[in-house]
């Protein structure tokens, strides 16, 4: 096989195995929706940074840690949680983004273009992944109870604060890691689709986790290889294929 | 702190933007005592309890005693049926030692061998938060409060969300605790008849502090036209169980 297509393959299936494990918290705490209007902010930093002449990976980085930052400012000074606000400042900086980057590489950083992924990508993404993987899982008792109950995790000495804003920074970089095969317009969905599959199925929280993981995993990896195959953009066919996943989980969870 | 004390609150006030939830409220918790803490809805009692653990800013001085270790059971979770974590998964939030967990489960009367159902422990332990009943669910929030060695239980409304012949059998297994464990409990109740039955001392909430003391003699019918007699349908709705205490 391919060398090339391997270390995509390879590398695609990091992302997906950090994502799904991330979403399965987005989706448990209720904010699917922020984890895909986050994703939309990637595409003005990933402008700036082409404008600029340096790696559209560390410009969509620089602007996704900037709106996380915003995010949790947010959910944690305001009584109600200010979702319409997100939604309007997330969809703006999409706007934003599609006019001011540049024509050529605009349809690449909208769905993903595995053409683009080098050796060092490669590398640097699968170290990303895994560093995601470990922080994850150190917080990811803390984070848990939080999302059950605020009040309990506090009274038990868990900073609650502090656990989501580190959270909420993962799923920034592994948002940036997705843009390189999906897009900024469809990462939210890496994040979100795989985690919302493995919840139809899933019978513990640790059953959870893992589904999640290998549902991202098969997702991008087939996903992946249909793109090359079909001579599609690959951020279309790394969704459809967790979609696909999707339906057919649902399907299982009604025949139960 | 005075000697004998676990708790001593002073000058507490706390305030939502310009919104004085609480003022004024100054109490102390006798070591081994129990405390109920009662007002009607929107009194402040929950927030009362937050402002304790330190969940939430308040002015004013909260000084718990040095050894003090604090169990809170909250009013109820918002797990919904659709998220799969076990009641085991919940326990290893606190406690991954499986004999410690059988143990409180033992004490709040979910363990082993209690029943005729052998297997009921084990069982428990692999059904999902969400689908627990009231009953259930409130016994599970006991135990997970009891993993940490606690000897302060803050409880908000045992009952709630509990079926009627539930109820008894909360406030029994809290005194059963008490007298198993060296244990000072605070708790939060809109029924007067388990104040008068299982309390020592009852601090009673309207924004303001409205009465403090052991409950024969401080709730008289001014204290509870203080708290409840604005609104004459709280008030009876609310003592249902009261009323044969002649007040």
């Amino acid at each position: 096989m391919d060398i090339k297509l391997l270390l995509l393959i390879t590398t695609g299936a990091f992302v997906g195995a950090a994502s799904g494990y991330l979403g399965s918290f987005m989706v448990l705490k209720r904010m699917s929706l922020v984890g895909d209007a986050l994703s939309h902010v990637a595409l003005p930093g990933i402008a700036i940074a082409l404008a600029l002449g340096i790696d559209p990976l560390l410009g969509a980085l620089v602007a996704l840690t900037l709106a996380v930052i915003g995010i949790w400012y947010l959910g944690e000074h305001s009584e109600i949680y200010p979702e319409a606000l997100v939604g309007v400042f997330f969809t703006a900086s999409l706007a934003i983004g599609i006019l001011v980057t540049p024509e050529p590489e605009l349809l690449e950083a909208l769905f993903g273009d595995l053409e683009r992924i080098g050796y060092w990508d490669g590398l640097l993404t699968i170290v990303l992944a895994m560093l995601i993987f470990v922080v994850t899982r150190r917080i990811s008792r803390r984070l848990l109870l939080g999302v059950v109950s605020e009040d309990l995790a506090s009274s038990t000495g868990v900073n609650t604060s502090h656990v989501n804003f580190i959270y909420l920074l993962l799923v920034g970089v592994v948002v940036a890691l997705g843009v390189k095969f999906v897009g900024t317009l469809l990462t939210g969905a890496l994040v979100i689709v795989p985690a919302v599959a493995a919840k139809n199925l899933a019978k513990s929280i640790n059953h959870f986790y893992v589904l999640a993981s290998l549902i991202g995993v098969v997702s991008v990896a087939v996903g992946i290889v249909i793109a090359k195959f079909v001579s599609v953009p690959s951020g279309p066919a790394v969704v459809l294929v967790s979609i696909a996943i999707f339906i057919l989980s649902y399907v299982l969870k009604n025949r139960n | 702190m005075t000697e004998g004390n676990i708790l001593s609150v002073s000058n507490l006030k706390v305030t939502f933007n310009t919104h004085v939830i609480l003022d004024g409220i100054r109490f102390d918790v006798r070591r081994d005592g129990t405390l109920a803490v009662i007002g009607p809805n929107g009194a402040g009692k929950t927030v009362l309890f937050r402002a304790i653990l330190g969940l939430i800013p308040y002015e004013g001085t909260v000084e718990w005693a040095p050894d003090v270790r604090v169990g809170y059971v909250p009013q109820k979770l918002y797990v919904g049926k659709d998220i799969p974590l076990t009641v085991s998964e919940f326990f290893q939030f606190k406690e991954n030692d499986s004999r410690k967990i059988a143990a409180v489960l033992t004490s709040v009367g979910l363990g082993e061998g209690e029943s005729k159902d052998f297997h009921r422990g084990q069982r428990l332990l692999r059904t999902r938060l969400g689908v627990l009943s009231g009953g259930e669910l409130q016994r599970v929030l006991i135990a997970f409060a009891l993993l940490g060695k606690p000897n302060v239980l803050l409880f908000d409304e045992p009952t709630s969300g509990v079926d009627i012949s539930g109820e008894e059998t909360v406030y029994a297994l809290i005194d059963k605790l008490k007298k198993e464990k060296d244990l000072t409990i605070i708790f939060i109740s809109h029924e007067l008849e388990v104040v008068y039955n299982y309390a020592d001392t009852v601090l009673c909430l309207n924004k303001e502090q409205v009465c403090f003391g052991p409950p024969k003699q401080v709730v008289d019918k001014e204290s509870l036209e203080a708290l409840y007699g604005e609104n004459v349908q709280v008030y009876r709705h609310q003592n249902q169980g009261g009323h044969h205490h002649g007040h």
